[in-house]
């Protein structure tokens, strides 16, 4: 019979073995009865040799080996039943269970989705990222890591028999027809993508090898959201034209629906009939991204050694380009994972550890619950051990009631959890990568469960190890109101801890708040009121000819200025506080250092009225006029931070900078760079905090200098106006504006859009996002961590007075007055509060230290937050305190003598 | 009355394993039969005598069936599986080669004194 069947047929079992015990006795019996015994004294003999019925039965019952599931059916029951006994304790104790579970799990679900889930492709493990590398020549920002130039990618490509690769590369642009003219990213990719990666599409057909080659039909495929907005999700948008840059394509295929690859992409067009000379030359590298799947049976080493052998026979073949020059593969999920997580991946952890703080907090409340339980149930199980209860079986018992407590508030939390981590991913600052993966599934749930165990084991076993074992006379024996020292040393630590943990998560909110009062008071250095930025795209038919794109610059701002409401408009190439810059390196004297020990500035190229319209002081010298152009002397304007940091404490106008990265323009307009012309200083205006409020401190580079956007050579320009911003100072809140200025920028094509629009409001408030999210996190987890010990050390001072009513009552009639006696218990209280305080502070010091490293702006050294924040911990858990005292203080002397 | 010895710890099974192996046979008869051949010389409490046939029978070294005995009663006869007489067979073998050893050695230490 198996283990199961067993289990299952348990009562015929027991009738078995009744049947069998009994036809032994009867058998024995009427030998004996047949021996000559008389039939009362053979009876009596048998059932003497069998031993006692009861102990050979359970014997025969332990043998079968189902005992413990038996035994913990029972420990349930018993559990439930003394649950439903005290409603109230249950509910209380299962609530703060939920809370604290349901946090962590619901932490733990976003960073299972961002962090740990494998890639959305087929077969992830096997797709890498190539890149090429260079030995010996690392650049001093990108490291010795490039993207592959468009003929090094066709080489390997063609030459690998490990690797099947695909390139892709970003092209954002206008789709002008059908429908409104939009700015969308789009991406240029090799036929091969789609089947590296695994993906089918949605409709149509993906790109044939015969559709990546220069001077092939133009095919487009499109996303989902593309097809939605301008197609109408119509069946019939396959073999229809789209307009993107100018240029119409017939759209072949949809693209699945939540396809990214770094980021949303709306259109993706073949990268080999792209023609332009940046995709001919091998020493360009105009961002294209590699991405490879193992072919079966294939090895990584495999793959790095052909990728080896390909690289040092193109560095033969092409010397001047490829020299030192090799390819090298990269898991893809690295690279998309940790690069692309980055910083977030640090709040993750920190957000997970203060919720752990939170579930620690709520284990210690509920275990001090159970704790006041257990002592008052100490007779109870007194009285079983008595019975011949084995510790070992208490112990069992008591813990499976924290199990089913445990695993109760479990599932309420990762219902709680399933709730709230989608709003919680749509809270996240910024936009959260991997944010779409964010799910429960199994890792999560199977993580639930642990914690939970986990954590009914952390608060079940302080009450089961109480369980009785000596002294059970004393304890049978006493009256029900006795004083437990060794439990008051328990329940005393148990609020120690308590209130220790919620001063760590309040010291970590007030050193966040602080952070944000003191970085939202700073000055970003510009006048942020009623001032809109907006990228914008000029039409294509201007782009495709560059000597155009100044005017279309110029009438476009003209247009734009016209707007009633507009007061100033201007243009730039990156903008304070948003994403973007350019670093580049410069030096006060022609004889260059190495390259990579160039101080670095970030650069911006402007029109002249930048700096009235951004509302920057000007401090000396001059700002740009529209002298300063094509053919005249070059020149830049420095900040107050560059100055100091070049020139020390002389004037810096009328100085000069060699700045090798920025090309030189030469007698008749061409360009070339390492030249040795310099660039006149010819004013220093105030600093600019670039990298928004709580950044720029501790930015790396934080020397600024502009130039006129009027002095960027016409080869260039096509490039600079994908990258140029306006800026529109308003007379009204900017956004009011917007419609009018969208339509007015349309032009005369009806094809040039404005996007990624903000005010300079939104992007400074923006910068302390982070900052902001976390406070409102820390104050939620430090608000629940004050309440929960609020909630806990009442309980226990209502328990510990309560058993003291006696003692009370005997000081109280030789002559203790209310006030000596809330006194008492006050002084109990503040005691336990001041240990958790020290403790506490402990703590909190090394948790400060770990914000200031997680967190841009934090301070760790805040007296006066710490100061504030126990201030505010003291006094919540006094008033708690406070109930107990008084309930104590209005005991009255005679009955509580009496009771005793 | 005779002194009688308890068994050495883990005889009991064996000798069980010997007395079903001679034939299908019931609790009681193996208490009797257990009695008999050791001559009284071995107590076999009759209380740890069911414990161990459960024992056996869960680890499949014994199966067990109800049917009616000469006198007409049911009840509940046990015989030896293959696993059974496997094991019966490596226990005898091992219980031989370990008297055999220990006898040996008791021979050995009186030989030692003289």
């Amino acid at each position: 019979m198996s283990w199961w069947h067993r289990l299952w047929r348990r009562r015929q079992m027991e009738e078995q073995l009744n049947k069998e015990l009994l036809f032994h006795l009867e058998e024995h019996t009427a030998d004996l009865i047949a021996q000559g015994c008389d039939p009362e004294e053979a009876r009596r003999q048998a059932r003497l040799a069998l031993g006692g019925p009861e102990q050979v039965k359970e014997e025969c019952r332990d043998a079968r080996g189902t005992r413990w599931v038996e035994d913990l059916a029972q420990d349930l029951l018993y559990a439930l039943r003394t649950l439903r006994q005290r409603p109230g304790f249950a509910a209380v104790a299962l609530l703060t269970l939920a809370l604290g579970i349901g946090a962590t799990t619901g932490m733990f679900t976003v960073i299972n989705g961002v962090l740990f889930k494998p890639l959305r492709y087929r077969d992830p493990d096997r797709l890498f990222t190539l890149n090429e590398q260079t030995k010996g020549m690392s650049d001093y920002r990108w490291g010795d890591l490039w993207a592959y130039s468009y003929p090094n990618y066709l080489d390997c490509m063609h030459e690998s028999r490990t690797l099947e690769m695909a390139a892709w590369r970003y092209n954002g642009g206008t789709v002008s027809a059908p429908g409104e003219a939009e700015h969308v990213d789009g991406v240029e990719m090799s036929s091969e993508l789609f089947p590296v990666l695994g993906l089918t599409l949605a409709r149509g057909r993906a790109f044939l090898p015969e559709d990546d080659r220069p001077g092939a039909s133009p095919v487009a495929i499109i996303s989902d959201g593309l097809w939605q907005r301008h197609y109408g999700g119509s069946a019939q948008a396959i073999g229809k034209p789209v307009v993107f840059e100018g240029k119409s394509y017939t759209v072949v295929g949809i693209a699945p629906p939540g396809l990214r690859l770094y980021s949303d992409a709306d259109i993706f067009t073949p990268i080999g009939q792209n023609t332009s000379e940046i995709m001919r030359r091998r020493d360009a590298h105009p961002g294209i991204d590699v991405w490879a799947r193992l072919r079966p049976g294939a090895t990584l080493e495999q793959a790095q050694t052909e990728l080896a052998v390909v690289g040092r026979r193109l560095a033969a073949q092409y010397p001047k380009t490829n020299a030192g020059r090799g390819f090298v593969a990269r898991p893809l999920r690295q690279e998309l994972v940790v690069e692309q997580v980055g910083d977030d991946r640090g709040t993750l952890w920190l957000l997970l550890g203060a919720v752990g703080l939170v579930l620690l907090i709520a284990c210690v409340n509920v275990a001090s619950l159970l704790l006041a339980r257990a002592v008052s149930r100490e007779r109870e199980l007194a009285m079983r051990v008595a019975l011949g209860a084995t510790r070992g079986r208490l112990v069992r018992q008591c813990l499976t009631e924290s199990a089913l407590l445990g695993l109760a508030g479990g599932s309420l939390g990762v219902w709680l959890a399933a709730l709230g981590s989608r709003p919680f991913v749509a809270l996240w600052p910024g936009s959260l990568p991997r944010a779409e993966e964010v799910q429960l599934d199994w890792h999560v749930l199977l993580f639930a469960l642990g914690v939970s165990l986990l954590s009914s084991f952390l608060f079940g076993l302080a009450p089961a190890l109480r369980a009785p074992t000596r002294d059970l006379e004393q304890i049978l024996r006493a009256a029900a109101r006795t004083v437990a020292t060794s439990s008051h040393r328990l329940h005393s630590s148990l609020v120690v801890s308590e209130i220790a943990l919620a001063v760590v998560l309040l010291v970590a909110a007030g050193l966040l708040g602080r952070t944000l009062l003191r970085l939202s008071s700073l000055n970003p250095g510009i006048d942020i009121h009623n001032l809109l930025v907006t990228r914008a795209a000029l039409a294509p038919s201007v782009i495709a000819n560059p000597a155009g794109i100044p005017a279309a610059w110029q009438d476009l701002l003209e247009r734009l200025r016209r707007v009633p409401g507009v007061q100033a408009v201007t243009m730039v190439d990156t903008v304070p506080m948003r994403e973007g810059n350019n670093q580049i390196g410069y030096w006060t004297t022609p004889s260059l250092l190495e390259n990579h020990q160039l101080p670095l500035a970030l650069s911006s190229s402007v029109t002249p009225d930048y700096l009235e319209v951004m509302g920057i002081p000007l401090r000396e010298g001059r700002f740009f006029d529209e002298h300063d152009r094509m053919g005249s002397k070059l020149v830049i304007v420095i900040d107050e931070v560059m100055a100091q940091h070049a020139f020390g404490g002389q004037d810096p106008v009328g100085k000069h900078l060699w700045i090798p990265d920025m090309p030189c323009i030469g007698p008749k307009g061409e360009t070339f760079y390492d030249c040795t012309d310099p660039y006149e200083v010819v004013g220093v205006v105030g600093h600019v905090r670039h990298w928004g409020l709580a950044g720029d401190d501790q930015a790396h580079v934080r020397d600024q200098f502009y130039y006129p956007f009027a002095q960027v050579a016409e080869r260039f320009l096509p490039r600079w106006s994908e990258l140029m911003s306006i800026v529109v100072r308003t007379k009204i809140p900017p956004l009011n504006l917007l419609e009018q200025l969208r339509r007015e920028a349309r032009g005369a094509t009806g094809d040039q859009v404005l996007y990624e629009v903000y005010t300079m409001q939104q992007l400074a408030s923006r910068s302390l996002a982070e900052q902001r999210f976390l406070l409102l996190l820390f104050g939620i987890f430090a608000g629940l961590a004050l309440l929960l010990a609020c909630i806990g050390i009442y309980g226990v001072l209502a328990y510990v007075t309560g058993r003291r009513v006696p003692e009370i009552g005997v000081r109280m009639a030789f002559g203790a007055s209310r006030r000596d006696v809330i006194r008492l218990v006050l002084r109990q209280s503040l005691a336990m509060i001041l240990a958790g305080v020290g403790v506490g502070v402990i703590v909190a010091l090394v948790a400060a230290r770990l914000l200031e490293h997680l967190v841009t702006g934090v301070r760790s050294i805040e007296p006066f937050t710490f100061a504030l924040m126990i201030c505010v911990l003291v006094a919540a858990a006094l008033a708690a305190s406070f109930l107990p005292a008084r309930h104590a203080s209005r005991v009255d002397p005679m009955r509580a003598l009496r009771e005793e | 009355m005779m002194v009688k010895s308890d068994l050495p710890q883990g005889t009991l099974e064996l000798l069980i394993l010997k007395v079903v192996a001679l034939g299908p046979v019931h609790g009681y008869a193996i208490a009797q039969r257990l009695q008999q051949v050791s001559r009284f010389v071995v107590r076999v409490p009759q209380g740890s005598l069911y414990p161990a046939l459960h024992r056996l029978e869960n680890r499949g070294l014994l199966a067990a069936d109800w049917k009616e005995t000469e006198t007409g009663r049911e009840a509940k006869f046990y015989r030896l599986t293959r696993k059974g007489r496997a094991q019966l067979e490596k226990e005898a073998a091992s219980w031989e080669r370990l008297t055999e050893a220990v006898g040996l050695i008791l021979r050995l230490s009186e030989g030692g004194a003289e």
